[in-house]
Order: C-alpha cells, then sequence, then structure tokens
C-alpha cells in the first residue's frame, strides 16, 4: 500500500494513501470529535462537527471524508475550529428537543457527550424548533423527531447495512426530516422492525417500543403466572449494561437477576432453540431425501422473515415452516408445560428477553397463537430489560450465580451459538449429521461458518452427500445470496439468514454502542466470540442431546414433523407489499 | 435530410443554407435594391418587377443584395422606379423598370457593376 | 432555395411566448398568405432577445426594424406599410427612454450599443427549429475544425489559452477543468451540461437553451472529443418547457443528420447526448447534487474531493459546465483563443451574460464585455433608474450574492472585483435597488430564498441561515437587540467557513454585504425602531401634516380601513389602530401632506 506523509498540528503521520485525516489523527491519537461519521456505514460529512483547518484552504474541511495527500498541513485545534464546533453544536442544541433526564439515551448520548467535550455554556442562538413528530405506530419501532438531529446514521444503516432503505431525508431547509416517504409511519412502510436504525442512532431519536409496563403489570398480579425466557444472545450482552466489559459473559447472573424481578419461573429460549434444531434439521432431511423446495433457508429471524415478505416473495416456499426458538417457546409452554404443571394456560404470562425489535413484532403475529392464546405475550429488548433491574435497583454484576428452572432452562452448546451468524447452520449440522450416519461427529467445530465475514459458503461431505450451505447476516448481505439463488447462478441445499449483522449479537434491542466503541472494537466479533465460549463451557453442545427436548417428545409430541409438532411449532408466511396500499 | 458524412457534406450545405439567415446579417455592407410600391407603382407592375428582381438574383445566385420596398416617392409616372444603393457608392435610381428591365439590371450593374445609363432618371 | 425579401422574425422565447407571440406568429403568416407575399416574405421564429419585458418582440429584416409590444390587432398594418409599402411603423417602434426617440434598428437600440454578444450570438438570430440556419450561420464548423484539425489536447489548450472561465457560479478556468478530467484514468467518461437555471429571476441559460440549442450541443461533442467521452447529459429545469422541446428537437435534427451519435462527420468520433429533466431544486444546480439528481438519487451535494473531473456521474471522471459557458466554446475554437482573450480583463476573459432587473428602465438580458462598469450597465445599457429615484445599491450573484453601494458603480465587473465587493458574478444576476429598498428588508428577501432552498444536509445551513433569518426578522419588527448585528456576524462567518457546500458557504453573503456598506440602516433599524427607507411596515407609520393638508379628502376614499377622517377643508388624521400602512393615502394626496416615518 503506499503511503502519505502529512502533518496534523506539528506532528507527521505516515498513513495509507486512501485514509481519510480523520483516520490519519486518529492514528496519531489527535481526538477529533465526530457527530455523524459511524465508520464504514455514514461516512457522508454531513454534520460538519470534525471540521479542521488545511492549510493553503478557503473553507474548513470535514475530516471525515477528506482524504489525505502527501505534504498536507492540518490544524484540528485552532481558535477558528473550535469556534465553529461550537457554533455548529449549538445550532444543533437550539433545533433539539433538550428533555435529557426523561430521555432513553439520557447518559448514553452522542449529543449530550460533545456538548459537554467541547464546553457548551450557553446556546447563543436560541429560535424556532423543527416540526415534533411522534410515530409510535409500529410494534417494534418509534421514531421521535423532536429529538432528531438528522446525522442519517440510520438512513445509512438502513440503505446500506439491511438493503431495506425505507428511511430517508424528506422536505428541504428546515423543515427536512428523517422518515419514511411522504411521512408515512414505519408500521405502513416495508420497515422489518429490525432495530438496525436505532443502533445507530447518536441520541434519543430512535428507540424500541417500551413494553416494560406491560411487564411490571403482569409481575404484580397475583392472578397471573408470570414465566420468562431469555435468548441466546442476551447473556454475551447484557453485563455491557452494566458496566461489565463488551461481551462478558453473564449465563449465570441472568436466572438470579430475573428471579429478583419477581418471575414465577425463569427459563431459556435455548431450550427452544434446541427444539429448532430437531425440527429443522427434520426438515431439512425431509426436503434433501424427498426432493423437497430446496436450498431451506432458516427461519428463526423475524426481521429477515418480514424482509422475504416484503422483497423475495417468490422464495417464501423456500423458508423453513419452523417458528423461531421465541415463539416455540410461548406455544410449549402454554400446552405442555401449563398442562404438566397443573396450570390454567390463560393465567400463564409468557415474557421474552431478546436482542431483537422484530420479535415484539413476531410475537403479535395473528398466527402466533396455536396455544389458543397469544403464545409470548411481551417481548422486551435486552435495553428494556437493563432498565428494568435498575429501576428495581438490582445491579447485575453484584449477583450469585444461579441456574435456570426446569424443565424449560435446559439446554445444550448447540442453542447457545444460535446468538451468533452461523450458528443456527452449525447446530444443525451437527445434529444432521449425526442422525444421517448414526456416527459421533468427530470435529463439531464447524469453523466455516464462523465469523463476521458478510457471506460464507461451505460444502459438508454427510456420509458421500455433499451439502453446500451458505450464511448471510445483515440484509444486503442476505440480498446478494438470494439474487444468486433467484437467478440460478448458485447450488445451495442449505442457507442461514440472520437479519442483523453478527446476527442476534448484533440484533436491534442490544446495549448501544457508540461511534467511537464501534471503531474501536467490532462488536459483532467479540459478542460472537464469547458467544462461541459459551459453548465449549457447555456439557451438552448437540441439540438431539437435551434430555428435556427428549422429554418434551417422549411425552408430548412423540416425534419431529409430527402432527402436534405441525401445529404448535410450524407456521406459515404472508406475501407483503413493498409500498402502502390506498 | 440525409447524414452529413464528411466535412464536405457539411460545407456544402452550409453553403445552401447561407441564405436563410444571409438577409439578417451585416448589412451595412450588401447592395440594396428598393422597389417603389405604392399603389401608384403596383398598379404600374411593381410587383412582377420586384419577383423578376428575386429570381434573377436566385438564378444567378447572387449573395449580398437586400431587396427591399418603399412608398410613392410623388414620381407617378417614372413607375415602377427602382434604386440600387451599393455600399459607399451613391445611388443610382432606374426608371419604368419592366420585368425584362429588371433582370438586366441584376445581370449588369449588381453583378457586374455596370451602371446602365439610359434606364436612369432624367435630370428633371 | 428560395430568396426572400424579407424576413419577420418573431421572437418565440419563454417572455414573448407569454405575451403571446404565438398569436402573433399566425397572424402575419395568415396576413402574408392573404396578400400573396408568402414567395417574399418568410416568417421565422427565434429566440429570446433579451427584452421579454417589452414582448411580443418582432425583428423585420433587412431594416433590423424592432417592433415591442406587437398585438394580432397590428399585424395588418405592420404588413400593408412595412412589407408592401416599405413604411416604418413608427408607433409601434421601440421607444428609448431617455431620450423618448423613437429608434428604427434593434442595433441603434442604448440597450444593444453596448453588448457584444458571443454566447447569445444566433439568439433572436436564427430559427432555433432548424439546425440548417445554425449551420448557415458556422454551426459545427468548429466541432469540424477540432475533429480534423486539432488533438484533444489542442482542444484543451486553445480552451485554456483562450481564459474562458465557468460563467454558472464559481468561476473556475474552463480548460484546467477538462484537463483534470483528461488526465483521470476510466474508459467511460461523462460530458454533463448545467441547465438547471435556479436562481430567480435568471433566464441567461434558458434564452442560450431557447435561442441556440445547437450551439450547446456542439460545445458537449468538442468538450467529450476533448476528454474522451462519448456520452453527454443535459440537465434541465422542467420548469422550462420550451428549451426542453427546443433542445429536443436539436437533439434529434443533430442525430438525423449525423451531427450525433456514431462517426461523426466521418471521423471515427462517437457521441450522443440525453436530456435529463430536474425538478427546480435551487440546489439541484449544485454540481455534486445535479449528478446526484441524474443517478436518479435525491438531489442533494456531497462533499469535494473527489472532484466530480475524478469521481463524477456514476462514479466516472466527468465534467460538469454551464450553459454560457459551452455556448462560448465553437467561437472560440472557430476564431481562435487570442480573438477571445482580446476581450475582456486581465484575468476575466469575454463577455458575461446578465439578467438585470429590479429598479431600473430597461430590463433585460444583456451580454457584455468583461471590465465594463457597473455604471454603464446601469445607466448605458440599462437605461438609470426610473421615476427619478436615486440609485442605491445593485446585488449581484443571484440570492448567495451580495450588494454592492453606489461608491464602487465604477468598478469593473470581473469575477475577483466582485468577490473582493463581498459579492460574487454568479450566474449572472443583477438587480438594482433605489432609495425605497431597505437593506435589511432586502437581506432577509434573499436569505428567505436560500434558507428555503437549503437541502437540509448539514446544521450550518439548515439552522443557522434559519437563525439568520430570525434575528434579521425581529429586527425588521422592530425588536432588534443590541447585540444582534454582531451575532448575525459571527453566525455568518462560522456558516461561511463549515457549510458543506457553496449554498451555505454562500448564503451569508447578503446579510454580510449589506453590513459592510449599510451598517447605519441595521442601526436605525435596531437602536431607533427606524427603517430609513420607509419599506419595514412594522416600523413606519403614516400621519397628516396638518400645515400642507387641505381637506380635500382624497385621502379618505382610498383607505380601506377608513382610518382617515376630518371635516371638509380642514386637516384630517388619521387613526393609527385602524391603519393598516397599506401606502395609498400617501400615494394619492396631491399635496404631499401625508408622510410616512
Ligand atoms: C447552490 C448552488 C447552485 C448552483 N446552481 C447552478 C446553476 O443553476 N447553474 C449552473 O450552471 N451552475 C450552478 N452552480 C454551480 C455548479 O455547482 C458548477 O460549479 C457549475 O455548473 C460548473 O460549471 P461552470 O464551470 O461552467 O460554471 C450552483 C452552485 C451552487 C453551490
Ligand atoms: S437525545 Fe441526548 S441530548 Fe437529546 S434529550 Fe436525549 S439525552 Fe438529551
Ligand atoms: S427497523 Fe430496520 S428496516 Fe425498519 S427503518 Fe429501521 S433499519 Fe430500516
Ligand atoms: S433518527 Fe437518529 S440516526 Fe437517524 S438521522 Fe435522526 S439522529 Fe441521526
Ligand atoms: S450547505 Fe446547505 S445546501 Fe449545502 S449541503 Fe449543507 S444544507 Fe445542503
Ligand atoms: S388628501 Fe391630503 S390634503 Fe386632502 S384631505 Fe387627505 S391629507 Fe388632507
Ligand atoms: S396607509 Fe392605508 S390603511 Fe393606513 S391610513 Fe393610509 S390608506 Fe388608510
Ligand atoms: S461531518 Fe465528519 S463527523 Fe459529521
Ligand atoms: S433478530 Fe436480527 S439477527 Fe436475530
Ligand atoms: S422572450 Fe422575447 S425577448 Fe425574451
Amino acid at each position: 500500500m503506499e503511503m502519505v506523509t502529512l502533518t496534523i498540528d506539528g506532528q507527521k503521520v505516515e498513513v495509507p494513501k486512501d485514509s481519510t485525516v480523520l483516520e490519519a489523527a486518529h492514528k496519531a491519537n489527535i481526538r477529533i470529535p465526530t457527530l455523524c461519521f459511524l465508520k464504514g456505514i455514514n461516512e457522508i460529512g454531513a454534520c460538519r462537527m470534525c471540521v479542521v483547518e488545511v492549510k493553503g484552504g478557503k473553507a474548513l474541511q470535514a475530516a471525515c471524508v477528506l482524504p489525505v495527500s502527501e505534504g498536507m498541513e492540518v490544524i484540528t485545534n485552532s481558535p477558528a475550529v473550535r469556534e465553529s464546533r461550537k457554533v455548529t453544536l449549538e445550532l444543533l442544541l437550539s433545533d433539539h428537543n433538550l428533555e435529557c433526564p426523561t430521555c432513553v439515551r439520557n447518559l448514553n448520548c452522542e449529543l449530550q457527550k460533545l456538548s459537554e467535550e467541547l464546553g457548551i455554556k450557553s446556546i447563543r442562538y436560541p429560535g424556532e424548533k423543527h416540526a415534533p413528530r411522534y410515530d409510535d405506530f409500529s410494534p417494534s419501532i418509534v421514531r421521535d423527531a423532536s429529538k432528531c438531529i438528522l446525522c442519517r446514521r440510520c438512513v445509512s444503516a438502513c440503505h446500506k447495512v439491511q438493503g431495506v432503505g425505507v428511511i430517508s431525508p424528506n422536505h428541504r431547509g428546515f423543515n427536512t426530516v428523517i422518515a419514511p416517504v411522504f411521512d408515512l409511519s414505519l408500521a405502513e412502510v416495508a420497515c422489518v422492525n429490525c432495530g438496525q436504525c436505532i443502533m445507530a442512532c447518536p441520541v434519543g431519536a430512535l428507540k424500541e417500543k417500551d413494553d416494560t409496563d406491560r411487564v411490571w403489570q403482569a409481575l404484580a398480579d397475583p392472578e397471573k403466572h408470570v414465566i420468562v425466557q431469555t435468548a441466546p444472545a442476551i447473556r454475551v450482552s447484557l453485563g455491557e449494561e452494566f458496566g461489565e466489559g463488551m461481551g462478558a459473559i453473564v449465563t449465570k447472573k441472568l436466572p438470579a437477576a430475573l428471579r429478583r424481578l419477581g418471575f414465577d419461573k425463569v427459563f431459556d429460549t435455548d431450550f427452544s432453540a434446541d427444539l429448532t434444531i430437531m425440527e429443522e434439521g427434520s426438515e431439512f432431511l425431509e426436503r434433501l431425501q424427498h426432493g423437497g423446495k430446496l436450498p431451506l433457508i432458516t427461519s428463526c429471524s423475524p426481521g429477515w422473515i418480514k424482509f422475504c415478505e416484503h422483497y423475495y416473495p417468490e422464495l417464501l416456499d423456500n423458508l423453513s415452516t419452523c417458528k423461531s426458538p421465541q415463539q416455540m417457546f410461548g406455544a410449549v409452554a402454554k400446552t405442555y408445560y401449563a398442562e404438566k404443571m397443573g396450570i390454567d394456560p390463560s393465567k400463564i404470562f409468557v415474557v421474552s428477553i431478546m436482542p431483537c425489535t422484530a420479535k415484539k413484532f413476531e410475537a403479535q403475529r395473528p398466527e402466533m397463537n396455536s396455544s389458543g392464546y397469544q403464545d409470548v405475550d411481551v417481548a422486551l429488548t435486552t435495553r428494556e430489560l437493563s432498565r428494568m433491574l435498575k429501576e428495581a435497583g438490582i445491579d447485575l454484576s453484584k449477583l450469585p450465580d444461579e441456574e435456570f428452572d426446569d424443565p424449560l432452562g435446559i439446554s445444550t452448546g448447540a442453542a447457545a451459538i444460535f446468538g451468533a451468524t452461523g450458528g443456527v447452520m452449525e447446530a444443525a449440522l451437527r445434529t444432521v449429521y449425526e442422525v444421517v450416519t448414526g456416527k459421533e461427529l468427530q470435529n463439531i467445530d464447524f469453523t466455516e461458518v464462523r465469523g463476521v465475514e458478510g457471506i460464507k459458503e461451505a460444502t459438508i461431505d454427510i456420509d458421500g452427500t455433499k451439502v453446500n450451505v451458505a450464511v448471510a447476516h445483515g440484509l444486503a448481505n442476505a440480498r446478494k445470496v438470494l439474487d444468486r439463488v433467484k437467478n440460478g447462478e448458485a447450488n445451495y441445499h442449505f442457507i442461514e439468514i440472520m437479519c442483523c449483522p453478527g446476527g442476534c449479537v448484533g440484533g436491534g434491542g442490544q446495549p448501544i454502542l457508540n461511534a467511537e466503541e464501534r471503531w474501536a472494537k467490532d462488536y459483532r466479533e467479540v459478542r460472537g466470540n464469547a458467544i462461541y465460549e459459551v459453548d465449549r463451557s457447555m456439557k451438552l453442545r448437540k441439540s438431539h442431546e437435551n434430555p428435556a427436548v427428549q422429554t418434551l417428545y417422549k411425552e408430548f409430541l412423540g416425534k419431529p414433523l409430527s402432527e402436534k409438532s405441525h401445529h404448535l411449532l410450524h407456521t406459515h408466511y404472508t406475501k407483503r407489499p413493498l409500498y402502502p396500499e390506498v | 435530410m440525409a447524414v452529413i458524412k464528411s466535412i464536405e457534406e457539411l460545407e456544402k450545405i452550409r453553403e445552401q443554407a447561407k441564405d436563410l439567415i444571409n438577409l439578417r446579417k451585416d448589412n451595412e455592407t450588401k447592395t440594396r435594391v428598393v422597389v417603389g410600391m405604392a399603389t401608384c407603382g403596383i398598379a404600374a407592375g411593381a410587383r412582377q418587377t420586384m419577383l423578376a428582381i428575386l429570381d434573377e438574383l436566385k438564378k444567378r445566385n447572387v449573395e449580398n443584395v437586400i431587396v427591399t420596398e418603399t412608398g410613392c416617392i410623388g414620381l407617378c409616372k417614372f413607375e415602377p422606379l427602382v434604386d440600387v444603393i451599393k455600399p459607399d457608392q451613391p445611388k443610382v435610381t432606374y426608371v419604368n423598370v419592366n420585368e425584362e428591365k429588371a433582370r438586366q439590371i441584376v445581370v449588369k450593374h449588381i453583378i457586374n457593376n455596370q451602371i446602365i445609363d439610359d434606364w436612369v432618371i432624367p435630370n428633371i | 432555395m428560395e430568396i426572400y425579401r424579407a424576413h419577420v422574425l418573431v421572437c418565440k422565447g419563454t417572455g414573448c411566448t407569454a405575451s403571446g407571440s404565438e398569436n402573433v406568429m399566425d397572424a402575419f403568416q395568415k396576413e402574408i398568405d392573404k396578400r400573396g407575399l408568402s414567395k417574399e416574405v418568410r416568417v421565422v421564429q427565434t429566440g429570446c432577445l433579451g427584452l421579454c419585458e417589452l414582448g411580443p418582440n418582432v425583428l423585420i429584416y433587412p431594416e433590423g426594424s424592432y417592433y415591442c409590444r406587437v398585438k394580432a390587432e397590428d399585424i395588418p398594418e405592420i404588413v400593408e406599410e412595412h412589407l408592401v409599402k416599405g413604411r416604418i411603423v413608427e408607433r409601434l417602434l421601440y421607444k428609448e427612454h431617455l431620450t423618448e426617440e423613437r429608434l428604427r434598428a434593434l442595433t441603434d437600440i442604448d440597450f444593444y450599443k453596448k453588448q457584444k454578444r458571443i454566447a447569445l450570438r444566433n439568439c433572436g438570430l436564427i430559427n432555433p427549429e432548424v439546425i440548417e440556419e445554425y449551420i448557415a450561420n458556422d454551426g459545427y464548423k468548429a466541432l469540424a475544425k477540432a475533429l480534423t484539425q486539432m488533438t484533444p489536447q489542442e482542444v484543451i489548450d486553445e480552451v485554456k489559452k483562450s481564459g474562458l472561465r465557468g460563467r454558472g457560479g464559481g468561476g473556475f478556468p474552463t480548460g484546467n477543468k477538462w484537463q483534470f478530467a483528461a488526465n483521470a484514468k476510466g474508459d467511460i467518461k461523462y460530458v454533463v451540461c448545467n441547465a438547471d437555471e435556479g436562481d430567480p429571476g435568471a433566464f441567461m441559460d434558458r434564452s442560450v437553451l431557447e435561442g441556440d440549442p445547437h450551439s450547446v450541443l456542439e460545445a458537449m461533442e468538442i468538450a467529450g472529443y476533448a476528454i474522451g467521452a462519448s456520452e453527454g447529459y443535459i440537465y434541465v429545469r422542467a420548469e422550462y418547457p420550451i428549451a426542453v422541446k427546443r433542445l429536443e428537437i436539436a437533439i434529434n435534427q443533430a442525430r438525423e443528420h449525423g451531427l450525433l451519435g456514431k462517426n461523426i462527420l466521418g471521423t471515427g468520433f462517437n457521441f450522443d447526448i440525453f436530456l435529463r429533466l430536474g425538478s427546480g431544486a435551487f440546489v439541484c444546480g449544485e454540481e455534486t447534487a445535479l449528478l446526484a439528481s441524474i443517478e436518479g438519487r435525491r438531489g442533494e451535494p456531497r462533499p469535494r474531493p473527489p472532484f466530480p473531473a475524478n469521481e463524477g456521474l456514476w462514479g466516472k471522471p466527468t465534467i460538469i459546465n454551464n450553459v454560457e459557458t459551452y455556448a462560448n466554446i465553437p467561437e472560440i475554437i472557430l476564431k481562435g483563443a487570442d480573438w477571445f482573450a482580446s476581450i475582456g480583463t486581465e484575468k476575466s476573459k469575454g463577455t458575461k451574460v446578465f439578467a438585470v432587473g429590479g429598479k431600473i428602465n430597461n430590463t433585460g438580458l444583456v451580454e457584455i464585455p468583461m471590465g465594463t462598469t457597473l455604471r454603464e450597465v446601469i445607466y448605458e445599457i440599462g437605461g438609470g433608474i426610473p421615476n427619478g429615484k436615486k440609485f442605491k445599491a445593485v446585488q449581484t450573484g443571484g440570492p448567495s450574492g451580495g450588494c454592492i453601494p453606489a461608491a464602487l458603480l465604477d468598478m469593473p465587473i470581473e469575477y475577483d472585483t466582485l468577490v473582493q465587493a463581498g459579492s460574487m458574478m454568479g450566474s449572472g444576476g443583477m438587480i438594482v435597488m433605489d432609495e425605497d429598498n431597505c437593506m435589511v428588508d432586502i437581506a432577509k428577501f434573499f436569505l428567505t430564498f436560500t434558507q428555503d432552498e437549503s437541502c437540509g444536509k448539514c446544521p450550518p445551513c439548515r439552522i443557522g441561515t434559519k437563525r439568520m433569518l430570525e434575528i434579521l426578522e425581529r429586527i425588521t419588527n422592530g425588536e432588534g437587540k443590541e447585540g444582534d448585528i454582531e451575532l448575525l456576524e459571527n453566525l455568518a462567518k462560522s456558516i461561511k467557513a463549515s457549510a458543506l457546500c457553496g449554498l451555505g458557504q454562500t448564503a451569508p453573503n447578503p446579510v454580510l454585504s449589506t453590513i459592510r456598506y449599510f451598517r447605519d440602516e441595521y442601526e436605525a433599524h435596531i437602536k431607533e425602531k427606524r427603517c430609513p427607507a420607509g419599506a419595514c411596515k412594522a416600523l413606519i407609520h403614516y400621519e397628516v401634516v396638518a400645515d400642507k393638508c387641505r381637506g380635500c379628502g382624497l385621502c379618505v376614499k382610498v383607505c380601506p380601513t377608513g382610518a382617515i377622517s376630518g371635516e371638509r377643508k380642514q386637516p384630517h388624521v388619521i387613526d393609527q389602530d385602524k391603519c393598516i400602512k397599506c401606502n395609498s393615502c400617501f400615494d394619492r394626496c396631491p399635496f404631499g401632506a401625508i408622510t410616512k416615518a
């Protein structure tokens, strides 16, 4: 790589030729404040927070998009630069609904932080604020335009990371808003509820629909038997909300915390993840051996499902009919578990703790009531759980280790890796191999499908049958794989698609990292590695070895793909329009 | 019109097209022919005279000539009257110009610069 | 080819079309047919003559007589008198403002005398819908010359040597821009013409496109040859239907004649041009926003570098030039760089087209050599200020330019002098203001425009100009505070330095330049709550001067709110609570007894 040398604040820096001034400054440990910049996702030079002086230039330049050149002289800290940044920030604040104490992002807000950093003491230019719009029609995502600073990080996330593109700038000048076309609600357009826009937002302009009140109410209701399930990816992320490092593993703190909140039983979605593998693995074999529709595509990510329904309806038949682990759990809880415990299912209240905003939508889908009731009553995100714990004065890191309850709390390592991209595929392969061959798998680590590469491909030899698999995460990557399938350019048998980058560890309901933290470390990789660490620490690491699942089949379901399984654990999909129908 | 395949063809078209706009350009440097066209002149056949001039100019592919008309100049018995004004030369007025005379004026005076003295207005 | 003794040119530019030139043209054709003159007299449509205010405009050749405000009813008379009897119809001739003299020929009028028409050379001369007329006036000769006698580098060198600078606003040397694009690596390159012309009141580019579309096509082909491109795009605003139609016709004719397409003039050079219609947002004229819009994305600027010459349309090396810039190119190639460079000044070569408007007698389009003074344009070409009012300032550079005061009237018009004076060349707007214009109000007017047109991408422009506007609003409402001027200056400075694109970077200019030259007016508003020009309604009130009032009652009759009362022949009084400051009584009083202050 060709290198160039430039001077920043008198300091010589050598960087690759295609670097930006911001990257060069970063290398020289010179801090330039940024706001709209989100490495690799939003590099558009919009917010003007990162302006610097370049010798010989008239206007100030945005460091985040300014290419370096040989001999360039940059000043990041002149009076003119500082004043300009301050004026820009004061302008943003003057047009902002500054109600920090009641804001979901209070103390985790980049605007707030910048204002502190730049020493803003007063706003010299107060004035009219842009029209406040509050869109809470979507079951998953809430948009509060009064807090939006138009940095467009969400726009890039939705367009570039997810290939969805339902939010963009509307109108002009002071009236510009970031919104769906024609100022429609997110609920009316082809939004997949993934929440990646929330993850990108530096402020409180985007947030999950808060359902904590409904959970508090249920917990306070003596009539209700309130049970909770926690998704695989929660155990490597919740700790971050309590000052633990990125990817800290808190598996055993979870039951303790949830019990203290007052849940009657603390179960694990990992249990139903194992169940999913039993069903989906069988479905795959069925299709493979009996000429069913291939490639089979996984169906546990509800953001992906809605995406497929809107954008690739012609591939709906390729989707596995298996419900997601969250929904399998709900259906089993309100039938098998209710029966077993002798509890009236109408009194059972199922809460799930998910890394995901799309799960809120999924829980509300009309077909998700095969128990006769809404199978999952409330899906909370990791962030909502953390707020409840804080409100209840529970400090996760100070809790003792505890175990999940029987029987729906028993799980294997195969279920744990559902939380990372490639995990479902790997878990399925572990089981399918042993079921087909009847032999024990020597090396159960399918490392070809692990990691943060956008699209991963592998060919697995199962007793002479070559199975081509592909794994994609982030819907923009999914689009590439699906287009290949559509155009007959690929010969896959089995595809795993996860809506969110990194899989559920990067889900839209996870703790929010600011731009700087995201630049410093790849959270998808760090949290993903923790997931595999969990897997390694488990005694059982294959779904078909889960004793509780085996009992469930014995006592209740019969065998995978049985009629009862079909009724409770499988579902169907609906083609959805790209634009609202008028 | 057909495709212009070469520079030469372009120049040919330019030559042919010149007359389209010639009348609107550099008129100070052109020869002016003024035909008396008031009621008396028209009665005396001035229209035919003028059409003959135009026709002759066209036939001989003469450029840089402006043909205009004027009202009655009070010499009705001499109509049709035709003035020829060459750049930087005094005006020459021909009288009783019929079609035939008109064509000759074009050939002799306008093209070959020979004033036809016999037809020039008598000094009255 | 027929020879005609007379040509009747009817202007069919946007202005004259709006005032009814279509009917005028029909009426001419009918009358001429009726009188059997159709073999001698030709009726021709042309593009804008630059005097749209006076339309429908008609020129009759060979005399070059200029008739203005022609109505269909006038046609029989013009045909009878002028075309049959050779007698010019005096009453319809253009009337010179100063002398009241009726002038016979277009070229005799003051408005035209000082002009030098290069970019507008064919406007009002040829029929823009007939390619042969363009060819007849040396059209496509420059292309032929470039393709057969010059290498691409020689073309670029010629343009460089001519000193031509961009006419779209920035004034960047055109030859250098072409050189960058020629040097840029890439097998596919593009040539783009910026015909967005978003400045309010500007119509320079429209006139060229309507009056001489082929000159732009020819220039784009030359540019394509120079940089190695084979495709061009013209981005023209959809609000210019006539320009769009003429361009479509021109492109089709050029294609039919093999002057666009494959193997042009047998030289092996391929080039084609496509139209893209713009939705009319001002910011879409900014080059990167324009490219985004052509690509089908929201028309928004992006940071430069990379410049379009390196990464332009669809990421390929692209040159983007203004319509007027292109219109100069064929003449430069034909007559040579030295000829072009001999016109104008040291640093600004050639001519510039201006749309002159506001408080001036002759409004319209003028093309003048660079270096002409503002005074010459305003007084000699423009005929001075109407109604005996005093000149106050001239605003150049469109909504993001600045106001230049009387003291600088003898300044030659050049890119750099204008910038030094706190304004800019812009695309050629020139608005004259007289003593009745309040400079704070003017600044507010322009800022309102840029604020509305901001794309909303960066905070300095989106919010900063809004805050400036709010401050101006309070000043003109009499609520200005001590320190407001400094607040404006500080904000303006910061916006200019930090905004992402040219729109934001120049938006504060009208405010800064009016503060610079008319600070006392700002101060009068803020400290004395007084508008010296009497334009800010909130700051004026009307009163009857008892000494002068004769009690005639005329004011009572015109007052829409019944605010004035008084006995006949006794001084009247105005009820301030009822007065809505409509100015009617002030205009009406024959004795000057009503004051506003
Ligand atoms: C807000 C804004 C609006 C502009 N509008 C126009 C326009 O309408 N027409 C134009 O030619 N250039 C316009 N420009 C300038 C273009 O960005 C660009 O500089 C120009 O088209 C280059 O051509 P030139 O070098 O021939 O002038 C505008 C620039 C800005 C910042
Ligand atoms: S978004 Fe940030 S600055 Fe705005 S109210 Fe919330 S915490 Fe405060
Ligand atoms: S939830 Fe996902 S699909 Fe919906 S707007 Fe946000 S990023 Fe786009
Ligand atoms: S919603 Fe958030 S991420 Fe999107 S533009 Fe507004 S502030 Fe930026
Ligand atoms: S300066 Fe104004 S128009 Fe330009 S990018 Fe910023 S907001 Fe948009
Ligand atoms: S018009 Fe003038 S003079 Fe007459 S009554 Fe009104 S103020 Fe008095
Ligand atoms: S300004 Fe208008 S409203 Fe006021 S007194 Fe005069 S006429 Fe009446
Ligand atoms: S412009 Fe660089 S961080 Fe926003
Ligand atoms: S829901 Fe986004 S990947 Fe799990
Ligand atoms: S449109 Fe006729 S003069 Fe301008």
